[in-house]
């Protein structure tokens, strides 16, 4: 066969061939698993009045129950709709083997319905045996082993034919073969689908529960977010009383004492004046520098577009700066602060540690979400996780409920892609006073 | 001088026109929002504009927008531009029209009144002044690259003053040495810099500005 259409073929196969093998190790996994962790939980329920054993029992057997159906819903990932885990974190302090445990356990509604679904689970996981078995019975037949069977024992049965009593009726296996094959695979990724659709039922969490992970994850994010600006505040506050506040101090005492002298000693008080005179300079370039930290006037007056291309042309050491700006209107100032101070932390590392000599800025709005990616040629291998800067920029955006994907594989392109979720307004104004 | 000012802080409008008054300028019109501006400049023709950046109805870059519109409709009109900080994208596109008679300053160098009418007067006189704190900036950003790296300490003293718009006599004035010392200092860094030599003080900072941006 030409080997375009050897690979032609077998893309047209491939993905029947996967589901079957994916239906195999669903089947394998729920056999196995559901039917021993359901004889598992009932045994240790049973024993609950049995001295108060299945007490104890009954949460661990949870334990391997959880361990298996959350590898279960990493498998319908396969499916193209994950089904989410709904189980609450342990509260702290209910340890294995303590009433607390238990009461946590069985009033968890995930239990019970995990429980519901080891039985059907291994029903349907039975099913799935199907998308493998069917392919594989087809191939036998399509491979002429009927026939080789029938020619060398004598007696054999495929297909419509059971037994098959003449030699055409042997022959005729290879074309059941084919439709059988062929059949199979097309069922087969619809078998493994059906049964992860099933599980959804089951496994995945209720509106209720969504809403509790969904309380939790804002708790936490908000707690985050809240110490957080408290410590920025913190900063903002000490910086305000070591520096401009000391010199403002100073400058009053040279100036007080300057006027002391003015009748008496011009010339020192000329000399204490020029110290004042740079003293309120130095207190000035701090408060700038200050409030640049704070809300960054270019963005205060050129919105995100502007401020993300006055940040390009800042970047020390010069990076050749890309930026494709897409942006009908205004974020919220608190989202395009946060969008902002990302972008310029990850141009100053692009600066400091890519290596790279061009980078990319672009920003797009689409379907409620402000996306901005920084990208550059450098070495790649940035490690999202290492360094506080990634780190710090990630819990920025999830105050907004905002996400950050990293990719850098070694030898780059590095890509960072941020997502904020946000409504765009026409350009806005600031309605309190404010002055540059 | 015949000056019209745009700032919205009463405070400072009032300093401004004090400084100009006390130097034996006339200070024509004194406006306080951005939609002013460029009504007051075609009614009065100044001499030179004195504008901050932000001003209101809307607290963005009013002032400068008004200041580039300005200089759309009177070609060469001479604008000094007055911020509480600076941004290299606004040096850019103060200087885009490479007309002079433009200057961009932070609003702390009022504090030193003879620099700051010293300024003033160049750019009424056709000038480029730019913020030592724009040179600064870019100076810092671009010191460790090729060919950057070659200049001496001096030459790159040199360097920062040329950007900031000031004649050979002022920088020579400004580093105690003659001026012919100056114009030495200058050739070599033209001829490290690769740029082609240039008598043109406007046309110097822009060479040298946009050697540093690029």
């Amino acid at each position: 066969m030409d080997r375009s259409v050897r690979s032609t073929v077998w893309q047209q196969i491939r993905p029947g061939a996967l589901a079957a093998v994916q239906g195999l190790a669903v089947a394998l996994l729920s056999l196995s698993t559901n039917v021993a962790l359901f004889a598992l939980s009932v045994v240790s329920l049973a024993l609950i009045p049995a001295l108060g054993i299945g007490f104890a029992l009954f949460p661990a057997v949870t334990v391997l129950v959880r361990l298996s159906l959350t590898a279960q819903r990493r498998l319908s990932r396969w499916t193209g709709a994950p089904i989410a885990s709904p189980y609450a974190p342990v509260p702290a302090g209910a340890r294995l083997g303590t009433w607390q445990r238990f009461r946590w356990v069985v009033s968890d509604p995930a239990t019970w319905r995990d429980f519901a679904w080891l039985i059907p689970g291994a029903v349907t996981g039975g099913v799935c045996l199907l998308a493998f078995v069917l392919p594989a019975y087809g191939l036998e037949g399509a491979l002429f082993v009927p026939l080789v069977l029938y020619l060398t024992i004598g007696w054999y049965g495929y297909g419509v034919f059971w037994p098959m009593d003449n030699l055409v009726k042997a022959w005729l296996a290879a074309p059941q073969g084919w439709l059988i094959l062929a059949g199979g695979l097309a069922v087969a990724h619809w078998l493994v689908w059906l049964h992860f659709r099933f599980a959804g039922f089951f496994l995945a969490p209720t509106r209720a529960q969504e809403l509790a992970l969904r309380v939790r994850h804002l708790a936490a994010t908000r707690a985050d977010t809240v110490d957080t600006q408290a410590a920025e505040l913190r900063r903002i506050e000490r910086d305000l009383h070591d520096g401009a506040q000391a010199r403002l101090v100073a400058l009053r005492m040279s100036i007080g004492l300057a006027e002391q002298l003015m009748a008496n000693d011009p010339a020192r008080a000329a000399r204490l004046l020029s110290e004042a005179q740079e003293t309120s300079g130095h207190a000035l370039a701090e408060l700038r520098h200050l409030v640049r930290g704070i809300y960054p006037p270019v963005l205060a007056e050129r919105g995100l577009n502007g401020a993300v291309q006055a940040l390009a042309l800042t970047v020390a050491p010069p990076v050749d700066v890309d930026v494709d700006l897409d942006l009908p209107g205004s974020p919220p100032a608190a989202v395009e602060s946060a969008a902002y101070f990302a972008v310029a932390e990850l141009l100053t590392n692009v600066a400091k540690h890519s290596g790279a000599r061009r980078a990319w800025v672009s920003l797009v709005h689409r379907d409620g979400v402000l996306r901005t990616e920084v990208g550059d040629d450098g070495r790649g291998g940035a490690m999202p996780d290492a360094g506080t800067g990634l780190a710090g920029v990630r819990r920025r955006l999830a105050a907004f409920d905002g996400t950050m994907t990293v990719t850098s594989p070694p030898g780059g392109p590095t890509v960072v892609t941020m997502e904020l979720p946000c409504e765009l307004s026409s350009r806005r104004t600031l309605p309190s006073s404010g002055t540059g | 001088m015949r000056v019209v000012i745009a700032e919205d802080l009463a405070l400072l409008r009032d300093g401004l026109t004090h400084i100009l008054h006390a130097n034996g300028h006339q200070v024509v019109e004194a406006v306080a929002d951005g939609p002013s501006v460029l009504p007051a400049l075609t009614r009065h023709h100044p001499d030179i504009a004195v504008v901050d950046v932000r001003l209101p109805p809307t607290f963005t870059d009013e002032g400068l927008q008004a200041a580039l519109a300005a200089r759309m409709q009177l070609p060469g009109l001479p604008i000094l531009v007055l911020s509480q900080h600076v941004e290299q994208l606004y040096a850019r596109e103060l200087l885009a029209d490479r007309n002079g008679g433009v200057g961009y300053l932070l609003k702390d160098r009022v504090s030193n009144v003879g620099q700051f009418i010293d300024a003033l007067r160049r750019v009424a006189g056709g000038g480029m002044v730019m913020d030592p704190e724009v040179v600064t900036q870019l100076l810092a950003r671009t010191s460790g690259m090729q060919p950057l790296r070659d200049l001496t300490a001096r030459e790159r003293e040199v360097l920062g003053l040329m950007a900031e718009g000031r004649s050979n006599a002022a920088i020579a004035g400004r580093l105690f040495v003659t001026e012919k010392a100056v114009s030495k200092h200058i050739n070599n860094i033209f001829s490290k810099l690769g740029m082609p030599p240039s008598d043109d003080d406007n046309r110097r900072v822009l060479a040298v500005l946009a050697y540093l941006n690029s």
